[in-house]
């Protein structure tokens, strides 16, 4: 199929359209409509990344190309592609989305409108991971945001509002600093580009030249002492970096994961967070390979100050779901370090890590998920011996930890292990102090999981939990893919990384060659 | 029977070695439950065929190091190292790990600066000991626990944790890199947190709440080791770009031999020497080990004898060309310190187990020790893993007995007289105290003796204040384990009973575990001598291990041929002037070391029955501790080293983990929520001015700015989708501005 990507982008948008129009209480027939419609673009997505020839990324190429004109008043396009960064992450997001469904059997409030909001989310995922253009990049990216918006500020816990708005406006205020630069960089095209001044392989190409510098711009485009490039790579990057979310833009993580529904946070973990990670891969460093260059090891500083510092605010939550969120933006940390070395290895370890984190944090998400339907509270203090009535339950949490943890054997340590060593044989001797800083993180990392597998699952049983049941069919059927992803990732890593390599190949040597 | 090695046939079969308990693992984990007796015999089963083929591959590659193999006149001249050394990557058996697709190892841009992993097998005499042993010994276990956890409510988990323990074991040895040791070597540590773990679960055992903390204190200390190896191996990683062992070896000797140790190796060197410590058990990270006690005593067993802490010690087999003069005289001086620490805290507890935990601590100290004198230490300190693994699995199955039959009564000051009771038990732990104090012709005899006479060795040709304490601190070690291994034998066997209730219920165990703890008794006893090349018993000798790794005294400086073939080592005998001059001085210790061993075992063994058995008042135990109360005491809470830890480093943890939590949630959300405050109240002071002055002087105006004030307001009470569209909207004109003009 030519237009392969168009289709799963789409599939899920005419689902939406279908439950709109179903009546509010034909609520299967809603639910039906919601998992065909992820589980045809699961399908397509699953038959793609395992059909894609690795060498279709080879040298910045693209797979499954479409490009047609769309907006010729601005020289916006419908260009979408795929390469060994991109389509990791598309498979990704048909797996947690399609099992999202699933996992929202639970919800009771307005599942119409749910499960539309649901499927026009997927869209915008979708849409950001495939686009070329930057103004349809800019378009899916605030697509994307609504419907997070809403799931979280309708079904989410007691203080939804304060999250929903709170995690919206500092997104947006990512977006304004992303559409400021895209409007710059747009700009700076006209000339070099004038068929496609949006297109971003265009920029890439043009940066790789040394034409996106803004020599043309009055004052050779210095303002307030600092480069054209340099404003435009440090707005890109904050725009993403508020996503990923990098220390200190991070706050808005916890608050968005504590309030929101349970498969909301599966995929706001699983996939929102990765869309920082791939967004400067794409469409920040590099269109800026000078600027990052530059201030790489700035980058790596704050990805290591995210590791250690997350592990440590980790530690000391006593709640279950703060505590996940916060070993999120410790396992985030690793993306930049790994990108900011400019190794190989390094940036497959970065682009490893936005998978296997996928898939290990949206499962400790779940893990969360199906105590608190029982308990009605997150407080790790509260819990004790759940092994004993929850067997499975206990089993496949701690699963789902070790992979957290980066046990070798899951994705998470193929993950890791990429990133340290990567960084590590980076000649610049910053990048190996901080790789020594940030073995801090993975052993603090192991203690809160640990402790807190202690606290909730190990020992006396607390007597108010001895009846509860233990996970249901859907629950595992929810949890179980993801846990089967980290192990077969991590012990057959050539199955992605063979993926991978020759766009992080390709990516690598664009931005080594900013030095030059 | 064809002894001869074959790689392309035997290194399947090798494979298979990890491979058969791993599908053991599997069938247990997901049917276990479902098959009669909770499938025990699966894995049991699974187990003996291992344990069949190491040991057949064990016996190809002692008769290939005794002259055999079918190379025939090749290695007869006299001066020939025989070397046993396999990597099946040479066969191309191998297994390329992080990229396989054929289009990306074909492609010529790409494969120039690729770093693919190419995993395979890796087969040596230290290899094949190590897999003989570990395969022997998990199968005694299993069939002991057959026995030993009847009745367990998590009885078909527990049979599938322990064989995905052996399994990780297995593989950490017969990997050639040491990314994939490391791999093995973590999962050993997660299962062994399952393992320790074990009755976490269960509310009927009164260890439940210990069991849960000692399994993440297991984990959690042996992971700063783990960190410090993964720094290690990394930062030679960085330096010669490979993983593989033989390449390691190569390109450091190589190095050194053109540039001398270069400050990097150091470094490196005690990163990697972190790693064992960890998993070793070596102070100061030895506090997990007392506490692992808290799994079932086949765990322990398996745990101090054939996995997890042998795994440390094999690991500095593997790397200890590695390692510089300087990282060895602190392996060195880290191991006699531990021998010395844990034997001193071995002599002052009751509880069976905790003697054995605190014996097993101070045996490693032994090894460790010696592989830092190095040379002839290395072989010793190699050897005394072998044996250790045999006396000390046979040790902890006799307490698991003793504990079994008095009905986990676990306290010796309760036991007394159960020789009669338990005759196997007693017989089989009598055997292997026997061998842990080296007493000859038991086989703890032969390696401990070695060990000494390798620090005799080095105090000779490279003195250093590392070897001259190991020279002190060993012997002593080795006094006060004979000492207190039969104040154990003493306190539990002999005397009169003292708890009558545990002595009258006190039974022996069933068939399966007499008959494992017999095999490994057996072995405990005959394990290091059963095959002696050159029998003699005065003059120089070598056991069959020394054979294995082509270790031959009389060849002098070439000795690691054996086991680092073709590698010219830059950290051993660096001094010595010619292979006669070695073998005068290894001659020379020989004797006094004989000397030595012998009396300080016998010494320690007196002074025990003296002061336990015939109850001399100058060796009166009570009087003994009552005049040295205050230093007792500090020994009796092991020198306080948990309180300092808990006091320390944890608490310091915590503390920074509450600052940083206050400061995110203050500080950084704080700002955040500022932030927003600002805008609100900038929005509403911006809605009065508008109503008051704007609104009252230009109608019109005023009107749109209202709108756009309350607009500002709506931010802040969820309307946002309005916003949204303005914002698309604005920046659509702006565009639109931009382009147009």
């Amino acid at each position: 199929m030519e237009n392969i990507l168009s289709v799963i982008t789409f599939i899920p948008f005419i689902g939406m359209l279908i439950i709109c129009c179903l009546p509010k209480n034909s609520v299967g027939l809603i639910k039906g409509v919601a998992l065909v419609a992820t589980g045809i673009p699961l399908i397509l997505a699953t038959q793609l990344y395992f059909g894609y020839d690795p060498m279709a990324g080879a040298d910045g190429a693209y797979a499954y190309v479409e490009q047609i004109d769309w907006i010729t008043g601005i020289g916006a396009q419908y260009h979408v592609g795929i390469d060994g960064i991109s389509l990791p992450l598309v498979w990704l997001t048909s797996i947690l989305l399609f099992l999202g469904v699933p996992a929202s059997f639970g919800i009771q409030k307005s599942q119409k409108a749910y499960y539309a909001l649901l499927l026009l989310l997927e869209v915008g995922v979708f849409g950001v991971f495939i686009s070329l253009d930057y103004f349809l990049f800019y378009v899916f990216w605030e697509i994307m945001l609504l419907p997070m918006y809403f799931l979280i500020g309708i079904w989410g816990g007691p203080r939804r509002e304060y999250a929903a708005i709170k995690f919206f406006l500092y997104t947006l205020a990512g977006s304004v600093l992303l559409l400021i630069a895209v409007i710059a960089l747009r700009l700076q095209m006209t000339d070099i580009a004038p068929e496609t001044p949006f297109s971003i392989p265009a920029m890439v190409a043009a940066a790789s030249e040394g034409l996106l510098t803004g020599a043309s711009l009055p004052n050779g485009g210095l303002l307030l002492g600092m480069e054209f490039s340099t404003w435009a790579f440090w707005f890109l990057f904050i725009g993403f970096a508020i996503k990923v979310p990098v220390f200190p833009f991070h706050t808005w993580l916890p608050d968005a994961h504590v309030q929101a529904p349970t498969p909301i946070s599966v995929i706001l973990a699983g996939i929102l967070l990765k869309l920082g990670g791939y967004g400067m891969m794409r469409a920040c460093f590099p269109i800026m390979p000078v600027a990052f260059y530059e201030n790489a090891y700035i980058l790596a500083i704050l990805g290591v100050i995210s590791i250690v510092y997350g592990s440590f605010v980790a530690l000391g939550q006593t709640d279950f779901k703060r505590m996940v969120a916060y070993s999120s933006v410790s396992h985030m940390g690793y993306v930049l370090l790994g990108v900011g070395a400019m190794t190989v290895w390094g940036a497959e370890g970065a682009a490893m890590q936005m998978f296997a984190h996928g898939t290990s944090s949206a499962a400790m998400f779940m893990v969360v998920g199906v105590i608190y339907d029982r308990a009605h509270h997150r407080d790790l203090n509260g819990f004790g011996g759940l092994s004993q009535p929850m067997p499975v339950y206990w089993g496949l949490t701690t699963i789902c930890f070790f992979a957290g943890l980066g046990l070798p054997t899951m994705s998470g340590f193929i993950a890791e292990a990429l990133t340290l060593v990567g960084a590590f044989q980076s000649d610049d001797i910053r990048f190996q102090a901080l790789v020594l800083i940030s073995i801090i993180g993975v052993v603090i990392t192991a203690a809160f999981l640990l402790w807190a597998i202690q606290r909730v699952f190990l020992g006396t049983l607390n007597e108010k939990y001895k009846d509860y049941p233990d996970m249901n069919f859907r629950e595992i059927f929810c949890m179980v893919p993801l846990l089967i992803l980290c192990i077969v990732f991590g012990i057959f890593p050539n199955l992605i990384l063979d993926v991978m390599h020759p766009s992080l190949d390709h990516l690598v040597t664009l931005l080594t060659a900013g030095g030059n | 029977m064809d002894l001869t090695f074959h790689p392309e046939t035997d290194f399947k079969l090798l494979l298979a070695v990890p491979l058969i308990p791993l599908c053991g693992y599997i069938i247990q984990i997901f049917l276990g439950r479902f098959l009669p007796r909770k499938g025990d015999w699966v894995v049991t089963t699974g187990m003996f065929a291992t344990m069949c083929i190491t040991v057949y591959m064990f016996a190809k590659a002692l008769n290939h190091q005794m002259g055999g193999g079918g190379h025939g006149g090749e290695h007869e001249a006299e001066t020939a190292v025989l070397s046993f050394f396999h990597e099946s990557k040479d066969i191309g058996f191998s297994w390329n790990w992080l990229y396989n697709a054929p289009e990306i190892l074909q492609s010529p841009e790409l494969a120039a600066k690729m770093q693919n992993l190419t995993v395979g097998l890796l087969y040596d005499g230290l290899g094949s000991a190590m897999l003989a042993v570990v395969g022997i010994v998990s199968f005694f276990v299993h069939l002991f626990s057959m026995g030993y956890m009847k009745g367990d409510h998590r009885y078909h988990i527990f049979f599938a944790n322990i064989s995905l323990f052996t399994v990780a074991m297995l593989s950490l040895i017969l990997s050639d890199n040491i990314l994939f040791l490391f791999i093995f070597w973590e999962v050993m540590g997660l299962m062994s947190y399952l393992l320790i773990g074990h009755f976490s679960h269960d509310p009927k055992s009164h260890r439940i709440t210990h069991a849960a903390a000692a399994c993440k204190k297991a984990f959690l200390t042996t992971r700063i080791g783990d960190c410090c190896l993964l720094i290690g191996f990394m930062m030679f990683f960085y330096n010669y770009g490979t993983f593989g062992f033989h390449e390691l070896w190569a390109f450091t000797t190589e190095d050194v031999a053109a540039n001398g140790w270069q400050a990097w190796h150091h470094t490196a060197g005690l990163f990697l020497f972190g790693g064992t410590v960890g998993k070793s058990a070596q102070f100061p990270l030895h506090i997990w080990l007392p506490d692992a006690m808290e799994g079932p005593t086949p765990v322990s067993a398996m745990i101090h004898a054939a996995t997890m802490v042998a795994a440390g010690v094999f690991l500095l087999g593997r790397v200890y060309p590695m390692l510089s003069p300087e990282v060895l005289t602190v392996v060195t001086a880290t191991g006699a310190l531990t021998a010395i620490f844990a034997a001193t805290i071995g002599m002052t507890v009751y509880d069976i187990k905790g003697v054995l935990a605190y014996s097993t601590i101070s045996q490693l100290g032994f090894m460790v020790a010696a592989i830092g004198t190095g040379g002839l230490g290395l072989v010793a300190g190699l050897f005394h893993m072998v044996t250790h693994a045999f006396f000390k699995a046979c040790l902890f199955l006799s307490a698991g007995s003793v504990i079994h039959g008095c009905h986990h009564e676990q306290d010796m000051r309760k036991m007394g007289g159960l020789r009669r009771k338990m005759p196997i038990t007693f017989i089989c732990m009598l055997v292997c105290t026997l061998a842990i104090a080296g007493m000859p012709m038991f086989s703890g005899f032969y390696s401990k003796d070695k060990i000494v006479q390798s620090t005799m060795m080095a105090n000779e040709l490279a003195p250093s204040w590392a070897t001259a304490f190991a020279g002190l601190a060993l012997p002593l070690a080795a006094s006060l384990t004979a000492f207190y291994m039969f104040r154990l034998i003493i306190m539990t066997f002999f005397g009169k009973p003292k708890d009558q209730h545990v002595h009258d219920h006190a039974h022996e165990s069933p068939l399966p575990m007499t008959i494992a703890l017999t095999a490994l008794a057996f072995l405990g006893m005959f394990g290091g001598q059963f095959w002696l090349a050159n029998m003699d018993i005065m003059g120089s000798h070598a056991t069959w291990f020394e054979t294995l790794v082509g270790y031959d005294a009389h060849h002098g400086l070439s000795v690691f041929e054996g086991m680092y073939p073709g590698i010219t080592l830059q950290n051993t005998y660096l001094g010595v002037e010619s292979a006669a001059a070695l073998t005068k001085v290894g001659a020379d210790a020989h004797h006094s070391a004989l000397i030595l061993s012998l009396t300080v075992a016998g010494l320690g063994i007196l002074v025990a029955f003296m002061a336990y058995q015939w109850k001399v008042r100058a060796f009166s135990p009570e009087k003994f501790t009552s005049t040295i109360a205050p230093i007792y005491r500090t020994v009796l809470n092991k020198y306080y080293i948990d309180e300092f830890v808990n006091k320390t480093f944890i608490r310091l943890s915590m503390v920074v983990a509450y600052v940083f939590k206050w400061f995110d949630e203050t500080i950084i959300d704080g700002i955040v929520n500022t932030v927003g405050r600002l805008n609100r109240i900038l929005g509403t002071i911006m809605a009065w001015f508008d109503k008051t002055f704007v609104d009252g002087l230009v109608n019109l105006v005023g009107a749109l700015s209202n709108g756009f004030g309350a607009a500002l307001r709506l931010i802040q009470t969820g309307r946002i989708q309005q916003y949204v569209s303005f914002a698309v909207a604005g920046g659509l004109a702006t565009v639109a501005w931009l382009l147009l003009f």
